[in-house]
């Protein structure tokens, strides 16, 4: 299942509820142009929440490092809920767990937002 | 021979699924052979093919007694596995690419990089458990 995203906002937390998978091809284009949009609204507390993601592929994990870069890069946040058991496998043996900043529940991540 | 598209990458992960599956592969073992197999079909189809028509991929599965072995095929210039650059190094950490190698390293038992002139070979080498039953061979 490709990505499928909806977003709400919650104390000026714009929350990315994700499902399916980020892959290679249109799971990727679908993120990059979320944050890209949320960016070009002046939206830049972003909090991803991945509890749906059961699949992400290298370019998945490229396009998770561009979007926290470039949030960051532009003054933001990029904080990440919910990973799964799989997601969250990969960005420890990548070594980007520690570089993200990971949440597991929506109230404290959105509170973690300066 | 398959052709260098995306469509490529997600039929060569299914395929793997299913053999790895009929292998008696643990469920997180298929997940692990799945996206090696789905890397190295990027690679073949993004950096060696360069998405060209003209340049074809070609897979193919062989269950031995002890192991379950992968081979990928492209078309390309030949990728040179001393130029990758470790993707765990702290300058390369938020790096957007160059993590596909280091996942299928990470994921199978044994991985063989053959580059040549007319393209490149990667060999993705899985140990079959002594409770694994079964065997498949295909080829596309």
């Amino acid at each position: 299942m490709n990505l499928k995203t909806s977003t709400r906002q919650v104390d000026g937390v714009n929350i990315v509820d994700c499902s399916g998978r980020i892959t290679l091809g249109e799971g990727s284009i679908v993120l990059r142009d979320i944050v890209k949009d949320l960016l070009g609204k002046g939206q830049k507390k972003i909090l991803l929440n991945l509890g749906d993601v059961n699949y992400i592929d290298s370019s998945g994990i490229g396009e998770l490092v561009s979007a926290y870069t470039t949030v960051r890069n532009q003054g933001g946040e990029l904080k990440l809920l919910n990973l799964t058991k799989k997601v969250h496998d990969l960005l420890q043996i990548t070594k980007l767990y520690t570089v993200f900043d990971v949440k597991d529940d929506e109230t404290a991540a959105v509170k973690a937002f300066r | 021979m398959l052709d260098s598209t995306l469509e490529t990458v997600d039929s060569a992960e299914q395929t793997a699924t299913e053999i790895a599956n009929n292998c008696g592969f643990a469920e997180d073992e298929v997940l692990q052979i799945a996206m090696a197999v789905r890397e190295a079909a990027v690679n073949a189809v993004l950096h060696g093919n360069a998405y060209d028509p003209d340049k074809k991929v070609k897979l193919d599965f062989v269950r031995t007694e002890q192991d379950l072995v992968i081979t990928i095929r492209d078309q390309g210039k030949g990728l040179d596995p001393a130029k990758i650059p470790d993707p765990l190094a702290p300058e390369n950490l938020l790096k957007t690419s160059g993590r596909g190698i280091f996942l299928i390293r990470s994921f199978m038992d044994d991985v063989q990089i053959s580059p040549s002139q007319t393209g490149t070979e990667i060999k993705l080498i899985k140990h079959v458990h002594a409770r694994a039953g079964g065997g498949k061979e295909a080829s596309q």
